[in-house]
This record gives C-alpha cells, sequence and structure tokens, in this order.
C-alpha cells in the first residue's frame, strides 16, 4: 500500500515536473534559429559569407537574447527554390525551429514566402535574396524583409547619371527578375529627370558571347548601363575592348564586383569613374560600418577582406531577428504575436543606416551611390559618392499604381 | 480471409497448375466472353498474382503503416518525394536495365509533364496558365509528356551505349535552355510556382498523408505495371534486344520498334512520376529540369541497382535521406563529402547498387546457415544442402 502511494507520488510529481519544464522552455529555454543558404552551386561562396554574417550578429551577443541561449541549426539549399523549400521544411518542422533566417537568392525567396504561408507558428525572415515579388505580391504576414531589394539598391543612380552628362543609355542586363528590378530601379528615376534608354540588350545569364549585343550599341548614347553578374561583366569588358569600344560605364549592384576592379585590360582605366549603387560598399565611411568590418575580420580570418553583400544582408536580417527578440524579452508565447509586432514596428540600427518597415514587412533603407576610383597603390576600389536614405520598395509610388519591373517596364525610348 | 491464407490458397493451386487452374478459372470467367480470353489476360493476371511473395506484403503492409507511425515532415519530405523520386527512375531502370539503353532524358521528360500541369492547370502566372480543371490538365500532362518521349526515342534509339547517353544529355540540356530563355511560355528563368495538386472529394491532396498515399498508389501501379511486363512476350523481346540485337533481327523482331515501344512506356511512367513531383514542390523552374537532375536521376536508378524494379524507389530513399540529413551528421561545408562517400561506397561494393548488397547478403547467409547444418550433420556430409 505505501509502495504504491509512493508510485502514485512519483508518477504525480514526474507529470507535473514534464508540465513545468515545458512551461519553462516556452519563455526560458533555448531559443532556435534556422539559417538558411546556399553552401553549394553557384552562390556557394556567397552563401558561406551569408552564414558568417549571420553568425557575426549571434557572437556579438555572445549566443544569448534576454537570457535565453541561441541555438543556430544551419541548412543549405543550391539556389534553387524547390531545394530551398525541402530545406526550410526541414528546419521548420524536423528541427522546429522559432524563426527562420534565410533564404540568398530571388526566386528561393518567393518560394520560401509561399512555404511560409502554411507554417504560421513560424517567423520567417529573408536572408538576403532581393526579387520583388517576394513581399510586393500577396505578401505573407509571417514573412519579414530588413534588406532592400534589387530595384531598391539602385536608386539615386539616374540622377547621378543625369547630373553626369549621360542624357541617353543603353542597357545590356541578364534576361531574369533580378537585373529587371535592377534596371526598373535606374529607370524610374533616370526616366523621370528626362533620360532615354532607346535601346535594352536582355541576355541569358552565364552568356559568353556579347559580339552581337556590342554590334548593336548605338553610336549616340552616352553611357552603357551593364547588370550583369561579376564573371559576365569582365567577358563583356574584354569584348568590348577588344571591338573597340569607349563608352563610359554604369554598372548595377553586383557588376563592378571585385572581379571587375582587378581587371588588367588596357580599358583599367578607363574603369575609373564607372557609377554604380548598392545596399553597401567596401568603404562607407561611418564609425558603424568600420566597427563592423573590423569585427568581420576579426571574427573570420578566413573570410573576405571585407564583408560582402551577402554577410551584410545576413548581418542585418540576423540582428533583426535578435533585436526584436531582446525587445519582447525573448516571448515568444501567443504565436509569436508580440515579437511579430515588435519586429513590424522597430527601427533597426544597422552599420549601413536605420531600416524600418513597410505594411508589406518590407524594408525602407539607404542605398550608397559609389563611384570606382585609384587608390595611392594604383589599385581600384568603389569609393561612395552619395547616399539616399528611406528608400522605399515602390520609389515614392503608391503600392496600387507601381507596376513591378519586367523586360518593358519601365520604358522612354 | 487473411492476406497470408490467400496467399496460401493461391501458392497451393500453383504446384498442380493441370488440376487447379480450369477450376480457379470457372470461377474468375462467369460470362463467356471471360472464358474465350483463357490464354490471354486472366491467365497473366493469375500467373502475376502467383508471383507476389510474402516479403511483398510485408513491404506493402510497412508501407501502409509508415506514414500513421512517423511525423508528417517523414511522410511528406522523405515518403512521398521519395516514391515520386522512384518513379522517375523506375522509368530509367526499365529502359536501362531491360532495354539496355541509358537515357538521361528521364527527369526531362518528367519535367514537361510538370511544366504541362503548370501551363495547363493554374499556377502564380496568371497570364501563362489557362487553368483548365485537373481531370483534363493531367491526362493532357502525361499525353504531352509521352508524346515527346516517342519523339526523344525517335532520334536516339539508333545509338548504343555512350552515344545514347550524348544524345539523351543533350537532349536534357536543350530543354534546359529552352525552359531558361522562353518567357511567353514557360516563364524562364523564374519558372511556374504554386502549382497545388486540386481539393478533390474534400480532402487537400498536398497534405503530407493524401499525397503520399497518392504517390504510393503510383508506384505500386507502376512497380506491378513493370514487374508484369518485363515477362511479357514484349518485355522478353526487350531483354533479348538488350542481349544481341542483331541476333533479335534476324529472328523478325523490329528492333527500333521495340526500343521506341520501351521509351513510351519509361515515358508514361516518368510523366506520372514528374506531375507528383511538381505536386509535391508546388513549383517547377529551368532548375527542376537540369543537368544536376539528369544526373541525379541515374544517381537514384545506380544507386537502387537497375536489375529489379524496387532498386529505383530504394536508391530514391537512399538519396532523399542522404540530402536531407547528411547535414547533421557532418560539419555543413562538407556535408556533400557524405552523400558523395556514400554514393562512392555503394557503387564500388556492389556494381549492382544495394540489391546487388542485398542479394550478396542474402547469400552469405544461406551460405553460412548451410556451413552450420552440415557440420551439425556428420552422418551424412555428401547429401547436398537443398533447403535455402
Amino acid at each position: 500500500m505505501k509502495k504504491r502511494i509512493l508510485m502514485q507520488t512519483l508518477m504525480a510529481s514526474a507529470v507535473i515536473g514534464a508540465f513545468a519544464t515545458t512551461a519553462w522552455s516556452q519563455s526560458t529555454g533555448p531559443v532556435k534559429i534556422g539559417v538558411l543558404a546556399t553552401l553549394e552551386g553557384p552562390f556557394a561562396a556567397g552563401g558561406a559569407d551569408g552564414m558568417r554574417g549571420a553568425e557575426l550578429a549571434v557572437r556579438e551577443r555572445n549566443g544569448v537574447v534576454a537570457g535565453r541561449k541561441i541555438e543556430l541549426i544551419k541548412a543549405s539549399s543550391d539556389a534553387k527554390p524547390d531545394v530551398a523549400v525541402n530545406s526550410a521544411r526541414k528546419l521548420v518542422e524536423q528541427d522546429k525551429v522559432d524563426i527562420l533566417v534565410g533564404p540568398l537568392s530571388g526566386g528561393e525567396g518567393i518560394a520560401v514566402k509561399d512555404y511560409s504561408k502554411t507554417q504560421p507558428q513560424v517567423t520567417f525572415i529573408n536572408g538576403s535574396s532581393g526579387a520583388q515579388a517576394t513581399t510586393l505580391t500577396s505578401p505573407s504576414p509571417n514573412f519579414f524583409r530588413f534588406n532592400t531589394d534589387g530595384g531598391q539598391w539602385m536608386a539615386g543612380l539616374g540622377k547621378e547619371a543625369m547630373k553626369r552628362g549621360y542624357k541617353k543609355v543603353m542597357v545590356i542586363a541578364e534576361d531574369y527578375s533580378f537585373p529587371y528590378s535592377q534596371v526598373q530601379g535606374f529607370m524610374t528615376e533616370y526616366c523621370a529627370a528626362g533620360g532615354k534608354v532607346p535601346l535594352k540588350a536582355w541576355v541569358p545569364l552565364g552568356g559568353k558571347d556579347y559580339s552581337s549585343v556590342i554590334a548593336r550599341v548605338p553610336k549616340d548614347v552616352d553611357a552603357l548601363v551593364v547588370v550583369l553578374g561579376g564573371a559576365d561583366a569582365v567577358n563583356f569588358l574584354n569584348q568590348y575592348e577588344a571591338a573597340g569600344g569607349d563608352k563610359p560605364m554604369i554598372g548595377g549592384s553586383i557588376t563592378v564586383s571585385q572581379d571587375v576592379l582587378n581587371y588588367r585590360g588596357k580599358r583599367r582605366d578607363s574603369l575609373v569613374g564607372t557609377l554604380s549603387a548598392g545596399p553597401n560598399a567596401d568603404a562607407i565611411d561611418t564609425p558603424e560600418y568600420k566597427a563592423f568590418v573590423a569585427s568581420y575580420k576579426k571574427n573570420f580570418p578566413d573570410g573576405y577582406p571585407s564583408p560582402g553583400l551577402f554577410a551584410v544582408a545576413y548581418y542585418i536580417n540576423m540582428k533583426a531577428a535578435l533585436d526584436g527578440l531582446e525587445a519582447v524579452k525573448g516571448d515568444l508565447s501567443d504565436g509569436q504575436k508580440k515579437y511579430r509586432d515588435t519586429l513590424a514596428k522597430m527601427t533597426l540600427k544597422t552599420p549601413v543606416g536605420d531600416i524600418k518597415l513597410d505594411e508589406n514587412r518590407q524594408a525602407i533603407g539607404t542605398t550608397f551611390i559609389t563611384e570606382v576610383a585609384k587608390d595611392e597603390k594604383g589599385g581600384l576600389y568603389n569609393k561612395v559618392v552619395g547616399k539616399t536614405d528611406n528608400v522605399t520598395q515602390t520609389f515614392g509610388q503608391k503600392p496600387a499604381d507601381f507596376k513591378m519591373g519586367t523586360r518593358d517596364v519601365p520604358d522612354c525610348p | 480471409m487473411s492476406a497470408a491464407k490467400w496467399r496460401r490458397a493461391m501458392a497451393t493451386g500453383a504446384v498442380a497448375p493441370a488440376v487447379a487452374l480450369p477450376g480457379r478459372m470457372q470461377l474468375v470467367a462467369s460470362s463467356p466472353e471471360r472464358v474465350r480470353t483463357r490464354d490471354g489476360w486472366p491467365l497473366a493476371l493469375q500467373r502475376w498474382i502467383d508471383g507476389i511473395s510474402a516479403w511483398q506484403l510485408a513491404v506493402l503492409a510497412g508501407l501502409v503503416i509508415f506514414p500513421l507511425v512517423v511525423s508528417p515532415f517523414i511522410t511528406f519530405q522523405i515518403g512521398a518525394q521519395a516514391l515520386a523520386l522512384g518513379l522517375i527512375a523506375l522509368s530509367l531502370t526499365f529502359l536501362g536495365g531491360y532495354g539496355g539503353m541509358v537515357s538521361l532524358a528521364q527527369m526531362t521528360v518528367a519535367g514537361i509533364a510538370g511544366y504541362a500541369v503548370a501551363i495547363l492547370g493554374s499556377s502564380s502566372a496568371a497570364e501563362i496558365s489557362l487553368n483548365w480543371p485537373w481531370w483534363l490538365v493531367v491526362p493532357c500532362a502525361v499525353l504531352i509528356a509521352t508524346v515527346c518521349a516517342a519523339g526523344i526515342a525517335w532520334l536516339s534509339v539508333r545509338t548504343e551505349g555512350i552515344y545514347t547517353i550524348m544524345i539523351t544529355l543533350a537532349i536534357g540540356v536543350a530543354f534546359f535552355y529552352l525552359v531558361l530563355q522562353n518567357y511567353s511560355l514557360f516563364n524562364g528563368w523564374q519558372g511556374l510556382h504554386k502549382v497545388y495538386p486540386p481539393t478533390v472529394f474534400g480532402i487537400n491532396w498536398r497534405d503530407p498523408l493524401p499525397i503520399y498515399f497518392l504517390t504510393l498508389a503510383c508506384a505500386l501501379a507502376s512497380y506491378a505495371f513493370i514487374s508484369y511486363i518485363v515477362r511479357s512476350p514484349f518485355g522478353i523481346a526487350l531483354q533479348g534486344i538488350r542481349e544481341n540485337p542483331r541476333r533479335m533481327e534476324s529472328l523478325g523482331f523490329n528492333v527500333v520498334a521495340h526500343r521506341v515501344a520501351a521509351y513510351v512506356v519509361a515515358g508514361v511512367i516518368a510523366a506520372i512520376g514528374g506531375v507528383l513531383f511538381v505536386w509535391y514542390n508546388g513549383l517547377i523552374t529551368p532548375g527542376s529540369v537540369g543537368t544536376s537532375w539528369l544526373i541525379n536521376i541515374l544517381v537514384i536508378a545506380v544507386l537502387g541497382g537497375m536489375r529489379h524494379p524496387i532498386g529505383p524507389f530504394l536508391g530514391a530513399l537512399i538519396f532523399v535521406l542522404l540530402q536531407t540529413f547528411a547535414i547533421d551528421v557532418i560539419d555543413r561545408e562538407r556535408f556533400n563529402l557524405v552523400i558523395g562517400g556514400v554514393f562512392l561506397a555503394i557503387v564500388l561494393f556492389s556494381p549492382d547498387g544495394l540489391l546487388g548488397l542485398w542479394s550478396f547478403a542474402r547469400a552469405r547467409l544461406a551460405q553460412s546457415r548451410a556451413g552450420i547444418a552440415r557440420s551439425s550433420s556428420v552422418s551424412i556430409p555428401s547429401r547436398p544442402m537443398s533447403r535455402h
């Protein structure tokens, strides 16, 4: 009899204990954050840098937010949307993360956003993907993006080009959504300021032969707007030089990369003065950015000489996740309602300036205009010549009137 | 009657066919039309049912119980995905293992079916999709893909060995670039999103359990169909062509027609797999039909083993498990090393894939059992061991 009572007491206490543990783990146990980036495929190097950015944000807080330990679970994709969703599903449904940060590229972003609608219990925060459609068409209530998109990254460049006297330009860009939005970001301002774009050439991604495009460059344009990825841009430059071209260049956000700056052709000097724009630059002259670069270098001696675009974006988004968690004191109860409200309203302090979200949970932030310059050793680098604050996704237009960039939108021949 | 009893009853019938068959035929043949076809379908069907073994029933029971035990995630991502991929790889196993034609374009056929579902049905690109009802979309998608498979066959059956691989790879890559650069029909780089299965009978067929049982049903039907067809006169002729096309030609078989027909059969299965795979993913992009997927299908087929239609499903299971969980086993930047290592080990130690490992293990087991029996029965050592 005594034994039975003892057993009952033991079992009762075990049950109470189990309940207490679950209750405890909801408010003070570790927070599981999944990070999804491309560790394989064409963006493997960028994905690894993105992971560094995300990890840096966690290390700056020593892995603890509001008394709760941060447990990072990593997953990989190869920049294909189906693979990204599979990896996201594993993080959410198998590893049971509370928050997911990622993915890296545009097509993946749209697919993960669609998936997020089926998982309302998890908060999704973007990694570095920059497709406009992700937050513009049928946005998901639990998908947040604290980085600006491909269109916003070109804000201010159109006006700067007009200021330099480029009244007429030709566009040469890769044929998919990211360059569409980049070209839109440039042309929206440029056309409004009176500039003309008589010809747009859309070339396949990873194309090797640009001779037919070069042959079509009109004599009377003042500059070429080149929105090509790093290796494609170098191929284009080589062939343009061989064909005797001499027009100045305006680059997209991923065009004037280290590949291009290390270009060794005869036209190397003519690259000086090439304009481009983006969400960050190697040489932003603020103490916050300098401290960020120093911290990156100290934490990742095997990383890049300075954090790349992907590292910055993942850092910003992970920082948003952690700052939000701090603000609600680690409280993720009630379907993370309080946490999401906080994320939607907060002003995020980042190395590249303050970021706020619009009603679609899309970042409103700063874009930097850069110009290629020569340092004292003769090396080329991107010098910051201007910046535009509070760039919105629709460039100040009403969301209802705004049309997403395509091959034909916008147009001003 | 329990499945086991039923099995036993069928098996005893097969032992004495002369006595049992007429009696059983009478049971089946209730109308005179049926009797006329006694030497055709029903007999073949009977034989085929006789061929179902106990372990196949056990596997079937396991497959049905499996989703009720594990989490929805495992059911969906491991179960449904492996079955859909297994279907596509099954078409390659049939072509390669029984027809001796290794085609890398099977994912392309599946991709054509997937794109057809997205274009004829509904997707995120409203200006492209035609929004036909699902019962029209699915047969049309399978038909289009099968016709394309026949076209691919026409181009490639006149080649042998490595040249078949080259020409089908070329077709696959050409289709990849077509969907990558065509915007009016395939929506280019971005592809078509939100391609979901319909809600029929009040069931959302993309929920883990429904889509699992849907893929399972298709996989079982295709498995049964292939098991049947490789024992049919057509299948036997196909295997004859694999062994020696010249001799079969001189025996009066039309080699080209048999090969094209094999591609068509494989095309139907790949197309069904393609429809299920696009429903599983909910989207299709050029990446879904890119080179890596063309080769993944070959990897799955080789990994499982090309000698038996169960091979591709085993291969797909291992493939999906590795893709999903390898990253948990080892450092994030090195997990592809595990995947490659396992593939290499399987192919290195067993050229027949997992099936080869299985038969090797079974042979060893039988050998050791025989060895134990022999050592215990000292009185008559020369007697051959018949029990395995």
